[in-house]
């Protein structure tokens, strides 16, 4: 979780992750952020993130992404 | 009065005289296809008749408290009703502001200090932001003026005194000195281009427009008119489905997409995310971009899945209506190096000017100059930024002709193509839109703490860099104040704090040593 915590605050440092559960629907996280955080969240957790992840729900919270990140790993 | 002759079978058009008033395109529209979805959002749609109504009802209730020849600002979400409401503003007599609600106060207050609006309409979601406005004009519902009691005596009177030189609209760009620029275009700049522009792509009733680009954006304004004139239908993709590709493929295929007139960015964003794994718009027949240099890997993406799909290069800027030339990506074709921006739309001409304003020799490197129609009326409030960038024709001693300096550079290749290489000074093209770097610096210099700093662009990363030398301000201080002044595209992806900043020796920064030391790649 701290690893993504980490992902999360060196892309856009100003967004409070902790009280956040609308960071794609609330427009907080743009498609350019998306695609940067794919890339390092596949590079730093060495998972797939395939097109079929990238729905809002995956998204929109930090529980979220670390939820799709550990089923991901699971499937390794 | 409608000035177009229909022909009973065919529903094409014959021309009796030429159109003054885009509302024509409007009446035309909803004449011929009054029951057809014109605009339609996630949550509604409107026929070409509600549309024209609802313009009619908006105009009749701002005409009853604004003068014809004034600003109104619109402040509303990118929705299906917003164009009614620009169109209500035009029916009105007066020119309309599109302001996107998702632009900081202090960047709204800019603009609205700059028009001095009588009037600001506002829908449901955005009231309360509206009440915090610096704004002294009136404040009027979008949801109430839509039901207002529609005045056609008054209409018509305004409508008779029109003519084709008066503003139809404002679009506010990044401006150098920390102030946007409101770039005002005519009803004749938008009648010429969206003429040129609709009958070279083949646009027709048939098509189905996705609509991806902010109103206050002026890609926009090819979707918006286009629709219009041809009496196509407009679909606002929701923004975060730029985000999400199976949603994004998903709204297109739905939706019955035909048309996309996107910022480059946007294709780029698709083609990233591997868009086309899930599906292929089974529809997409007309991909047209501009905004940006569009790189040849993303675009081969998009064609590779779109085979018979016509692809076109668009470039221009605000100023000049859109765009003022094209180029049609061959089929088959591979592609390498850099896509020219090709030809001049009919109506336009472009020259390439060296320092001395002379014509460059082939092949060489000039500043890319627009003549034409299209040409803005200039920046509103703003005479001196009007004078610079608006300037005489210096090949034509015998009589004025406005000439619009883009400050682009570019050249002609052997295929008598033009070729865009860049800019003159330190505008950039980011995720789509225009910035200059110095609008970013005057918001850096402005924060308590800061000594000096200077941006830098990293053109293959496409990252805004921001060195700083200040005190006691974190890379996360500084994030969190200049949201609440620039736009969310135009904050900096690395900020690199430095204990002194280096100058050359006439005492200015140095940002040839600062981009040999900090920026990798080429950059502005």
């Amino acid at each position: 979780m701290d690893k993504l915590l980490e992902i999360l605050h060196e892309l856009r440092p100003e967004l409070d992750y902790a009280h956040n559960d609308s960071l794609i629907d609330g427009g907080h996280l743009d498609s350019f952020d998306i695609v940067t955080l794919v890339g390092e969240l596949n590079d730093a957790f060495d998972i797939e993130i395939g097109v079929e992840d990238l729905i809002p729900e995956n998204f929109n919270s930090v529980a979220a992404m670390w939820s799709l990140i550990q089923r991901l790993r699971e499937q390794v | 009065m409608n000035r177009y002759i229909i022909r009973k079978h065919s529903f094409s058009l014959v021309i009796g005289d030429m159109p003054i008033n885009v509302l024509e395109f409007l009446e035309h529209s909803a004449a011929v296809y009054p029951d057809k979805p014109a605009f339609a959002d996630e949550h509604n749609s409107y026929t070409f008749a509600q549309t024209l109504h609802i313009a009619k009802a908006v105009g009749s209730r701002l005409a009853r408290t604004v003068q014809p020849g004034n600003p109104v600002a619109v402040f509303m979400e990118r929705c299906a009703l917003a164009p009614a409401c620009f169109w209500g503003a035009v029916y009105a007599g007066c020119f309309y502001v599109p302001l996107d609600a998702q632009l900081p106060e202090h960047r709204l207050n800019l603009i609205l200090q700059t028009i001095q609006a009588p009037a600001l309409l506002v829908d449901a979601k955005n009231a309360a932001m509206a009440q915090k406005l610096r704004f002294n004009g009136e404040l009027v519902r979008v949801e109430e003026a839509a039901e207002a009691a529609v005045d056609e005596r008054t209409l018509q009177i305004i409508r008779d005194s029109t003519i084709d030189t008066q503003p139809l609209y404002a679009i506010f760009t990044s401006g150098s000195t920390g102030v946007p620029k409101g770039v005002l275009i005519s009803h004749k700049s938008v009648l010429g281009f969206i003429e040129q522009f609709t009958e070279t792509f083949g646009i027709s009733a048939d098509d189905v427009i996705g609509n991806q680009a902010p109103f206050d954006f002026d890609v926009s304004v090819k979707d918006l008119y286009a629709t219009l004139k041809c009496g196509a239908t407009l679909c606002i993709i929701p923004r975060q489905y730029f985000s999400m590709p199976a949603r994004l493929m998903a709204f297109l295929s739905q939706h019955r997409v035909t048309t996309i007139i996107w910022a480059v960015s946007a294709l780029c964003v698709a083609a990233s995310l591997k868009a086309f794994d899930v599906q292929t718009p089974l529809y997409l027949n007309k991909v047209l971009f501009s905004g940006e240099v569009m790189p040849i890997k993303h675009l081969n993406t998009w064609r590779e899945h779109l085979p018979e799909a016509l692809f076109v290069n668009l470039y221009g800027p605000t100023e000049i209506t859109c765009n003022c030339s094209y180029y049609i990506v061959e089929r088959n074709q591979p592609l390498t190096g850099s896509l020219p921006i090709g030809q001049p739309f009919r109506n336009t001409r472009i020259l390439v000017l060296n320092k001395h304003n002379e014509p460059v020799s082939e092949g060489a490197i000039g500043e890319l100059c627009v003549l034409g129609s299209g040409l803005a009326l200039g920046y509103y409030n703003n005479p001196e930024q009007t004078a610079r960038a608006f300037v005489q024709n210096p090949l034509n001693p015998h009589y004025p002709e406005r000439m619009y300096r883009t400050g682009d550079l570019a050249r002609y290749n052997e295929r008598g193509e033009l070729l865009f290489l860049g800019r003159s000074d330190y505008q950039i093209k980011h995720m789509g839109h225009r910035i200059e770097l110095g609008e970013i610096e005057t918001a850096v210099n402005a924060l308590e703490g800061v000594r000096s700093c200077c941006c830098l662009y990293d053109e293959n990363n496409q990252f805004i860099y921001l060195l700083h030398e200040s005190e006691g301000l974190s890379e996360k201080d500084i994030l969190l104040a200049l949201r609440q002044t620039l736009p969310k595209y135009m904050l900096p992806q690395r900020i690199i704090a430095l204990e002194h900043m280096p100058l050359n020796k006439n005492g200015k920064i140095d940002r040839i040593r600062l981009r040999e030391e900090y920026v990798p790649g080429k950059s502005s």
